[in-house]
């Protein structure tokens, strides 16, 4: 009864502070640029405009098209489900393993790469070559990243790794910077954030995800902006649950300890949105070319970080 | 069961005669495939039989085969499985072949030798010594030969049949000499002595190279792949499947049974060469594959990549056993067979409709496709649950194999033995890129054939196809949901499988229910694709019904936006070569050898702009072709013999004598 209660409040405390993360950074980067910006409830009302439009379909658009954005928003709705951001036991949590994780995330890229292809426009072509590029080498680094984890707490189940890092002496490991890094660098590629693609931008060229979801209005680009959103939540709440699990509520807490679990969760958030926000005001972009450079250090440092854990185990 | 499952092969040989003494007549195409749809389907049911059936192996006895060695058939689990494996395709793909192969212009060069292909591939894997196996391993090389030579008027099928023969016979050659070995210096070449014959080391080892190389090169190991991309699509598209979905798990099998089964325990270093050569199969099979613009070809490169998983399966396998974890070596093995079970139905399914695909439009150069989604709803819908499939997503069964395997390789970290720390993470890494990059390949595929606008007339007028050819794709497109999300059934058949062959081991996957995935233990990993698939229902439909009845639910057409200045000729979408092009950028110059020249006329100068890119096989490139260019060498310098004198002749003969004799006389 518990796992379902604790469920149902993650799936709505997901849904529910995605709009409200992605105003936070957007917030952020304009007082950093010394602009006022939008306010931080912006994204809700944007996305509740979107929701009452009406969709407008190209002419030559399939089933195709208009099935994937529910399909989209519901895979990463259910990764974010299977995270345990504020506590243990989720009724979910055995469903995938960090891996499945990763691969429902991929499934979910792989519609929307579609999506963007069945107009049959030009940018819709380049931003779904281009992404699934990006794709081919980030996914390796997260199974890379995967390995380096299940090599330290011999599990890949993501409540067992937090639990374990939250009752182990785990200590401050070379490895475990070098796999954080990493991670960094493919929610960083994963999200279609500065310097792999830019979120803001309205140069067609340069686009990788806005290319993807150029053909969409109405509900159908609600829903795939907030599955964006969503899944800066899942990467943020899977770094912290992976390498900052405390706070979290273990198996046997209770009242307050969720309470904790919630306010420490909130603050991770938080303190993430503004990093991210730091971060993408002091870099310039890459161009996509030299994506493959960035996400191949991504790769390496991954791999890096496995090999040290062999080489030693104190490390 | 035996004995049924051996009439029924009887049966494909006599079909192949009466097909034969038919020839063109149109009995002999329905007598052909009904046949072949009813001796499969007999054979399917007798395998699966067979393996629930407990009991010791049944054995049989023929009265053909060397006069000092009588044809032995036998079927235990590991056959049995393969069997129903090679049978459930076989059956599929007459069904499909019944309509597609109605307008073969030439039947009499596909009907006589197709029931014969699937005889030989049956009877493979019911052999139970080596003489009745490798008969039947050429029965099946030489009739799919013959089909491959069916379009024998186009230029590339016959450099393709010719690359073919040359290399099956290669490797039927090697894997006699295998047999040789195993069978030892009194020659008993039944499997049951050869079981109870220890070798030596270093005759062992090479038994694994010779096996590895002969029953590899069937499979599309690199660098012995070399013939499969040119043969399996040259062939009908049904044949093909069969090739590229069942002939090369026919060729695991060779490896299964004879490195897990004949040869005894294995020694520590061999389960890194065969991951090892599991990896770089897997990750340039996939490189390949994206280069292609072919359609056929692209699934047939697939075939390499999913080969390279399933031995890395079978690497891990043989290597985990020898260090004694016997539990992950077990894991190891039931991912491999469970793989070759889904390639076997995605890559029938892909083939079939890739043939659906050429019947409609007679066209299998994707960049003169596109938009069949529209006019192929059903053929585009199967093969969109294929591509996902074969790309290893969730809620599909290509994920559960490979996630499996993931789980086998993470258990490498237990291992002691350096070399297999270091290789394991390495093998790992390649398995993920190469999952990473399957799923760039299929978006490519699935995209530019059946999405966007038609780019030619062909793709502008096509049509369904008909009833009896969707009815495989609809069965093996099921299958391929049903076996991710419910794979327990498959886990089953397979557990006393891989306790057989690997008996130190507990029960393998042991937690595992109808409901949840569970390999090593609850607290260490688990998937279940039944909750990804009813949670993603649920919300999708709560999301569908909340947003239509709280929002807005109109929806209206217009012209497609693409930034204000939409483009209505279709050569503005992006192509097969233009979608791989950053791939081509980062790993071209490395893995193929790619060449990009763009031909910029001057200004004024009124020619179009020329773009060209040239992808070479390096394997091709770098082995064949200075093999090829030796052989032509040596058999120019040779041909002189040819016009010798009788004396001459004589003299040689005398020569060849002698030194025969002394070599006789030294090793005695």
């Amino acid at each position: 009864m518990r796992a379902i209660v604790l469920e149902l409040l993650q799936l709505a405390l997901t849904v529910a502070l995605a709009p409200l993360l992605t105003g936070l950074v957007r917030f952020v980067k304009a007082r950093l640029n010394g602009r006022r910006g939008p306010s931080l409830i912006q994204p809700y009302r944007d996305v509740i405009r979107l929701l009452h439009k009406d969709v407008v379909l190209a002419e030559n658009a399939s089933w195709l098209f208009r099935v994937s954005p529910y399909l989209i928003f519901t895979a990463v709705w259910l990764a974010a489900a299977i995270v345990p951001t504020f506590a243990v036991g989720l009724v979910l949590a055995p469903t995938a393993d960090l891996i499945a994780l990763v691969a429902l995330l991929g499934s979910a890229r792989f519609l929307l790469a579609l999506a963007a292809m069945d107009v049959g426009t030009s940018f819709g072509g380049i931003g779904a070559s281009r992404e699934m590029m990006i794709a081919s080498l980030a996914e390796p680094a997260m199974l890379m990243v995967t390995f380096t984890m299940a090599l330290l707490v011999r599990t890949t189940s993501l409540p067992h790794i937090a639990e374990f890092v939250l009752t182990h002496d785990v200590g401050i490991r070379v490895s475990l910077g070098l796999a954080l890094v990493s991670l960094m660098l493919v929610a960083i590629a994963e999200n279609a954030r500065i310097p792999v693609d830019n979120p803001a931008t309205h140069l067609e060229l340069t686009m990788v995800h806005e290319a993807m979801v150029l053909e969409y209005s109405g509900r159908h680009l609600a829903l795939v902006e907030g599955a964006s959103m969503l899944k800066l939540v899942l990467y943020l709440s899977l770094i912290a649950c992976l390498f900052v699990p405390w706070g979290l509520a273990l198996e046997a807490g209770d009242g307050r300890a969720i309470a904790i679990g919630i306010a420490s969760y909130l603050g991770k958030l938080a303190a993430g949105g503004v990093l991210l926000g730091v971060f993408e005001t002091s870099i310039a972009k890459l161009r996509v070319f030299r994506v493959g450079e960035f996400l191949g250090g991504a790769l390496l440092l991954a791999l890096l970080a496995a090999v040290f854990l062999y080489v030693s185990q104190g490390l | 069961m035996l004995s049924l499952a051996g009439g029924a092969i009887l049966a494909l040989f006599i079909l192949s005669l009466l097909a034969l003494a038919l020839a063109r007549s149109s009995l002999a195409h329905h007598l052909v495939y009904g046949g072949s749809f009813a001796a499969s389907g007999v054979l399917a049911g007798a395998a699966l039989f067979g393996l629930g059936h407990s009991g010791p192996a049944e054995t049989l006895t023929l009265p053909i085969g060397l006069p000092w060695l009588s044809g032995h058939l036998r079927l235990d689990l590991l056959s049995g499985y393969f069997l129903l494996v090679v049978n459930l395709l076989a059956a599929l793909a007459s069904l499909f072949g019944w309509q597609y192969g109605r307008h073969e212009k030439e039947p009499q060069r596909v009907l006589p030798f197709y029931p014969l292909f699937l005889a030989g591939m049956s009877l493979v894997v019911v052999a139970d010594d080596a003489f009745i196996f490798l008969l039947s391993w050429e029965f099946m090389s030489l009739s799919s030969w013959l089909l491959v030579l069916a379009a024998h008027e186009e230029m590339d099928a016959r450099r393709a049949a010719y690359v073919y023969v040359v290399m099956a016979c290669a490797g039927t050659i090697l894997l006699l000499l295998a047999f040789g070995l195993l069978a030892g210096a009194n020659g008993d070449y039944s499997f049951a002595a050869m079981r109870t014959h220890r070798l030596s080391p270093l005759l062992a080892a090479g038994v694994l190279a010779l096996t590895l190389a002969g029953a590899g090169s069937k499979a599309g190991l690199v660098p012995l792949h070399v013939w499969l991309p040119l043969a399996h699509p040259a062939a009908p598209s049904h044949v093909s499947a069969l090739m590229s979905g069942v002939m090369t798990k026919v060729a695991i099998y060779a490896l299964v049974r004879i490195l897990f089964d004949l040869v005894g325990p294995p020694q520590s270093w061999w389960g890194v060469v065969v991951l090892l050569v599991g990896g770089i199969t897997a990750l340039l099979g996939v490189l390949y594959a994206l280069m292609q613009h072919d359609l056929k070809r692209l699934l047939a490169y697939h075939t390499v990549e999913n080969i390279g998983i399933i031995v890395i399966g079978l690497g891990l396998s043989l290597a985990f056993r020898a260090e004694g974890l016997a539990a992950l070596a077990a894991l190891a093995l039931a991912a491999a067979l469970f793989h070759v079970l889904n390639h076997a139905l995605f890559k029938s399914l892909l083939f079939l409709g890739s043939g659906a695909v050429l019947t409609a439009t007679g066209e299998r150069d994707m960049e003169r496709l596109g938009g069949l989604i529209h006019r192929m709803p059903v053929t585009a819908f199967t093969f969109l649950i294929g591509s996902a499939a074969i790309s290893a997503l969730p809620p599909f069964n290509g994920f559960v194999s490979e996630w499996l395997t993931f789980q086998a390789i993470l258990g490498g970290a237990l291992s002691e033995t350096w070399v297999l720390k270091f290789a394991v993470p390495v093998v790992g890494a390649a398995l993920a890129l190469a999952a990473a990059l399957a799923a760039v390949c299929f978006v490519k595929a699935f995209g530019v054939v059946f999405l966007g606008r038609p780019r030619s007339d062909a793709a502008r007028d096509a049509h369904e196809v008909g009833r009896v050819m969707l009815a495989p794709l609809a069965i093996l497109a099921a299958l391929c949901v049903v076996l991710g999300v419910l794979p327990s059934g498959v886990i089953q058949l397979l557990r006393p499988l891989v306790t057989a062959l690997v008996p130190e081991a507990p029960v393998p996957l042991e937690g595992t229910s109808w409901l949840m995935l569970i390999p090593l233990g609850l607290e260490r990993s688990s998937y279940s694709g039944f909750i990804v698939l009813v949670s993603v229902a649920l919300l999708a439909g709560t999301l569908v019904v909340a947003i239509h009845r709280l929002a807005s639910d109109r929806v209206r057409r217009g012209a497609a936006w693409d930034c204000g200045f939409p483009d209505a000729r279709p050569a503005t979408q992006y192509t097969a070569s233009s979608f791989a092009q950053p791939i081509r950028r980062i790993f071209g110059s490395v893995a193929f050898g790619a060449r990009e020249q763009v031909e910029m006329p001057e200004p004024g100068d009124v020619r179009p702009a020329r773009f060209e890119v040239a992808i070479g096989d390096p394997a091709w490139d770098g082995i064949y072709a200075p093999l090829a260019r030796l052989v032509a060498f040596v058999a120019g310098k040779l041909n002189a013999t040819q016009f010798l004198t009788i004396r001459r002749y004589l003299s040689l003969m005398f020569a060849a004598l002698v030194l025969l004799l002394m070599l006789v006389a030294v090793s005695q």
